[in-house]
Order: C-alpha cells, then sequence, then structure tokens
C-alpha cells in the first residue's frame, strides 16, 4: 500500500503569543517548533498499516525549504521517505488551499491512504482532512480513536459528544487520528543514523492562492485581577457569596 | 439580505444548545436562516427551532458523512444561500470542512464572532487555542464556517415558516453502523455552561469522586481533566481542557488541584468566571483566575459541594 502521513511542524504548545510588527502575524522568531502533537499519532498510524499490511509510508509536509528537522524525525521512526511542498508563506496558508495543493500531491503519488492529525496544534482548523478527502473524492474518517483496516475497506471508532461513532469506510480514505489511536514510537538510535541516507526531497508546486485574509491579529484582552477569597475550607461562604452576587453565576 | 444554510442538531427532539446559538450567529450577523436536520425527531425538533425555514433529510443516506456532507453542499446552492454555518461539535467540525471543500470555500473554524451583513464576511476566530485573535475575510464567494459553543446567544425557539423533507440517496463511501451509547446523558466539556477540572492534586484516579459530587451539585456541568492526568490514564482523553484537548468558555471553570501550565490556560482563559483552588499560592493558575482558595482539594471541594447544594435550595 502506498501509505502517506501528512504532517505539519507547528509552535510549541507552551509557547506564547507575540505580535508581529504588521498587526496581521506572529513573530514567531522566538519559538520553538516542533511536530504538531496529532500528527506524531497520525505517522505511528501510517508505520503501523504498513507493518501490519506492508508497503512503504511517506511522510508529506508543507514546509520552508530546509525545514527538514521534523521530516528527519518521520524518517527516523520509520517512514521510508519524506517531502516538503517548499513554500516560504506555509505558515499563513488557509485551510482549503493547503487541502487542495495536498491532495493534488496525494494523487500525483498514487496515494491509498493519507493519516493526519485530528488537529494541528497552531490553527486549529481541524479541516484539512476532510477538506482533502472532499476535494480527492475519498472517504474520510475523523477523531479516530480506533482502526482496523481490511483489504478496501477499514472499520473505525470516533468519539463523539453522544458516544462512540463505529465507522465503515471504503479505500481510499483520509483517517484522522486522536489521542489514543496509537502510542507515537520514539526514534531509535539505529533510526536516526539510517534517517541521514533516506530520501527527503525538496519540491516546488503549484500555487493555490489563500481565499482567507487576514485583517488583524491581536491578543486577547488579559483578564481582570482576580483576587484569593480566602484559605481552606472556611473560604467557601467568601466564595459562594462572589459567585452569587459578583459573578452572579450560581 | 444574506441567507445562510445551518446545521442544526437535536437530541430528544430538542434542538442542542450549540445549534440554537449557532442559529443565533447567523441571526445576529445578519442572516436570514435555513435550518437542516436530520435523525430520528428530525421534524420534532425542527418545528420549533427558530430558524427562517427548515429542510428535514431523510434516506439510508443520512447515516454517511460524505453523502449529508455533499446534500448539504447542494441546498446551499440549490436554495441560493451564501453559506454554511454549523456549531463546531463533533458532526459540525466533521461535516462543515467537506461542505466547504464542496463549494470550495476556506473554512473558518470555531468562531467566537461573526459578521455577514455588509458586503463581504468578516469573521474574528482563535488562534494557538485563544493565545491570539485572528480576525479574517475571505475573497471567495461563500461563507463557510463553525461557531464555538458558549459564545453566541441562543436563537429564541419558534416555528419555521416553511418544513419540508429531501431525501439523500447516494453511494456513501463512510456509513456510521453503530453508536455506542454513554449510556446516562453525560454533558461534553465543550458544551457544559460549568466545568469542574481537576489535575494532579487530586492524588489518584479516585480522587476525581469528589469533582463528580460537586457536578453533581450544580446539576448541568462536566469534569475536565489537565494533560498531565489523562497521559496518566487517569481520565479520558476526551475530558482534556487545554490546547491538546477542548478549548472550553463555560459561564464557571473551577480548577482543582491544576497548577496551570500555559497549555491548559490556552484552553479555558475565555471562561466567564474562573474560580482556582490549590495548595500552592503561587501556582500560575490564580493568575488568570477571578477568585482563588489556597488549601487542600479534599478539603475544600465536599464544603463547596455542600455550600452549593445548599444555594441551589
Amino acid at each position: 500500500m502506498n501509505i502517506v502521513a501528512c504532517v505539519k511542524r507547528v509552535p510549541s504548545t507552551e509557547a506564547l503569543a507575540v505580535l508581529g510588527g504588521d498587526g496581521k502575524s506572529l513573530n514567531t522568531s522566538d519559538m520553538l517548533f516542533g511536530l504538531s502533537f496529532y500528527d506524531d499519532i497520525a505517522l505511528e498510524g501510517a508505520l503501523n498499516l504498513k507493518e501490519s499490511k506492508g508497503g512503504e509510508v511517506t511522510a508529506l509536509s508543507i514546509g520552508s525549504a530546509g525545514g527538514t528537522k521534523e521530516m528527519r524525525e518521520c524518517l527516523a521512526k520509520g517512514a521510508d521517505k519524506a517531502i516538503i511542498l517548499t513554500d516560504e508563506h506555509w505558515m499563513e496558508r488557509d485551510c482549503r488551499s493547503t487541502a487542495k495543493v495536498l491532495a493534488a500531491q496525494l494523487t500525483s503519488m498514487g496515494a491509498d491512504v493519507a493519516f493526519m492529525g485530528r488537529v494541528a496544534t497552531d490553527r486549529d482548523n481541524a479541516a484539512v482532512g476532510p477538506m482533502v478527502a472532499t476535494y480527492l473524492g475519498w472517504a474520510c474518517v475523523t477523531d479516530v480513536v480506533e482502526l482496523e483496516m481490511g483489504d478496501g475497506k477499514g472499520t473505525a471508532k470516533r468519539e463523539t459528544e453522544h458516544g462512540v461513532e463505529t465507522i465503515e469506510f471504503s479505500l481510499p480514505a483520509v483517517i484522522t487520528c486522536d489521542k489514543g489511536l496509537y502510542e507515537p514510537r520514539k526514534a531509535g538510535m539505529k533510526g536516526v543514523m539510517g534517517a541521514k541516507k533516506k530520501p527527503l526531497d525538496e519540491v516546488a508546486f503549484e500555487d493555490v492562492p489563500n481565499q482567507a485574509q487576514i485583517t488583524s491579529v491581536t491578543l486577547p484582552p488579559p483578564r481582570p485581577e482576580g483576587r484569593i477569597v480566602g484559605e481552606g475550607a472556611a473560604a467557601v461562604p467568601a466564595l459562594i457569596e462572589a459567585l452569587q452576587n459578583e459573578a452572579q453565576v450560581l | 439580505m444574506t441567507s445562510l444554510l445551518l446545521l442544526v442538531e437535536h437530541a430528544g427532539g430538542n434542538v442542542r444548545r450549540a445549534s440554537l446559538e449557532a442559529i443565533g450567529a447567523a441571526q445576529a450577523a445578519g442572516a436570514a436562516t435555513t435550518a437542516v436536520l436530520y435523525g430520528e425527531g428530525a421534524a420534532e425538533a425542527a418545528a420549533t427551532c427558530g430558524a427562517t425555514q427548515a429542510i428535514v433529510l431523510t434516506g439510508e443516506g443520512a447515516n454517511s458523512p460524505d453523502a449529508v456532507a455533499a446534500k448539504l453542499a447542494d441546498l446551499v446552492t440549490s436554495t441560493g444561500a451564501n453559506g454554511f454555518v454549523a456549531a463546531a461539535t463533533s458532526a459540525g467540525k466533521d461535516l462543515a470542512p467537506r461542505v466547504a471543500a464542496h463549494l470550495d470555500a476556506v473554512l473558518f473554524t470555531d468562531c467566537i464572532a461573526l459578521d455577514a451583513a455588509g458586503d463581504g464576511f468578516s469573521v474574528r476566530r482563535p488562534w494557538l487555542a485563544g493565545k491570539a485573535i485572528a480576525e479574517l475575510t475571505t475573497t471567495g464567494s461563500a461563507l463557510c464556517a463553525t461557531t464555538r459553543p458558549n459564545v453566541f446567544a441562543a436563537a429564541a425557539a419558534g416555528t419555521p415558516g416553511d418544513v419540508s423533507e429531501v431525501a439523500i440517496d447516494a453511494t456513501p463511501k463512510a456509513r456510521v453502523v453503530s453508536v455506542e451509547d454513554k449510556g446516562e446523558a453525560k454533558l461534553d466539556v465543550k458544551e457544559a455552561p460549568v466545568v469542574i477540572s481537576g489535575g494532579r492534586g487530586l492524588k489518584e484516579p479516585e480522587g476525581f469522586g469528589i469533582l463528580e459530587d460537586l457536578a453533581n451539585a450544580f446539576g448541568t456541568a462536566a469534569v475536565g481533566a489537565s494533560r498531565a492526568v489523562v497521559d496518566m490514564g487517569w481520565r479520558p482523553h476526551s475530558d482534556q481542557v487545554g490546547q491538546t484537548g477542548k478549548t472550553v468558555s463555560p459561564q464557571l471553570y473551577i480548577a482543582v488541584g491544576i497548577s496551570g501550565a500555559i497549555q491548559h490556560l490556552a484552553g479555558m482563559k475565555t471562561s466567564k468566571t474562573i474560580v482556582a483552588i490549590n495548595k500552592d499560592a503561587d501556582a500560575p493558575i490564580f493568575k488568570v483566575a477571578d477568585y482563588g482558595i489556597v488549601g487542600d482539594a479534599f478539603e475544600v471541594v465536599p464544603a463547596l459541594t455542600a455550600a452549593v447544594k445548599a444555594a441551589k435550595g
């Protein structure tokens, strides 16, 4: 099977937001970047499928030329090759444009299945997976917590507010991975050494202009200063009083 | 006038609050609304949903996310709507990107403001789980958006001017074959008006019992959890609040034994009122809390539960 894990590098979840000078961006120069949390689970899904059904795993990303650290990490964990669709404006790319670029790439690669994270923890859209599937006319199951792959089809469980749904789907498909689906592996020393010899291609692509236009980026207003109402159980009456009369939430 | 098609979810014949808020958001943005409902009890829920008009989807295809999404996109076109809006729930987040792709439109997710009154559309939405807020417009012709629960005022109940039925006949690529019921209806942390979250300070999984008791005292409350305790397997990931879990904006958020890592704060900082209970007076959680109690959770929370019960009468 031709298996693809679509991954993205994002600011660390511990990063603080700092505004860029133009009022329309964030200053990311001091931010640490890494593989998006759920994309690590997506890669694990791809590797897992290869190990059970055979095939080849490609780690695919849209990113800046030279942004290879995360892709080497994917290779070290077991991906057979990596492709970066090079784009100096990758951080501003909207979900529609991203989906169209990825869909075109998946088509040209002849992919059978694409694993993605449930959401990228920067723009938090959770949109690219189902959008790619729709542009390709593929099946898609989102927020997957359990997966069984058969021949040309599969069964997945997804978590919703009203309970766990069991979904049968046909291949090709996009699977977006939630926490709990797989425990991502760590790269071993042998993997890290081997990754240096695996192909990591930087590829230009035909641009799809953004529809989304950023008017402004601001920081949320700071919360008004709070107060400690007291210590221990003795403070409970003061808290109840504040919740009833000041905050009026009780 | 702008008009928007909306996915409207329901349970037991009643429209879900998050959907009423989505309708409210579309109305406040200056749009006429067409509600689309499907599933058991859809006709009953449609009758009071408050939208300008309603469409009930029928047929086998209603079990398939791809078939439903294709039909929703068809309906946007056939009703002459200017776009599609859903609440940012499991179903909304799953379907809206597909509808947007069918319409070849960008999707704005988890919006906290919508404006469709003027020539174009504009939205406000969080970035980095709320560490920053972006204001966006689209060069596309359609507005596709999901609305964050607990942000917009709910639409008033009302009978739509017209309720019609549309059948979905499609060959689905994926279909729901079963839904494992959670048993008693469990409120999701994203939609609950009161969220009580626990962290490492609860010492062990069983420690969450005192939070469940407090949640029961409130009646309409959900119990959330920090990343640390979810990683340790004490609580399910569906309860996790934070940047790698769920972002919540309840009326009242009570953090118990949670120190307040940046990624947790990002997920709950937009709550209306925040209460923190923590042994450590220097814990960062107190910096975002409106009210804090320094003390041991096992002493403070049971006292709070008793007081909430008394206050609720």
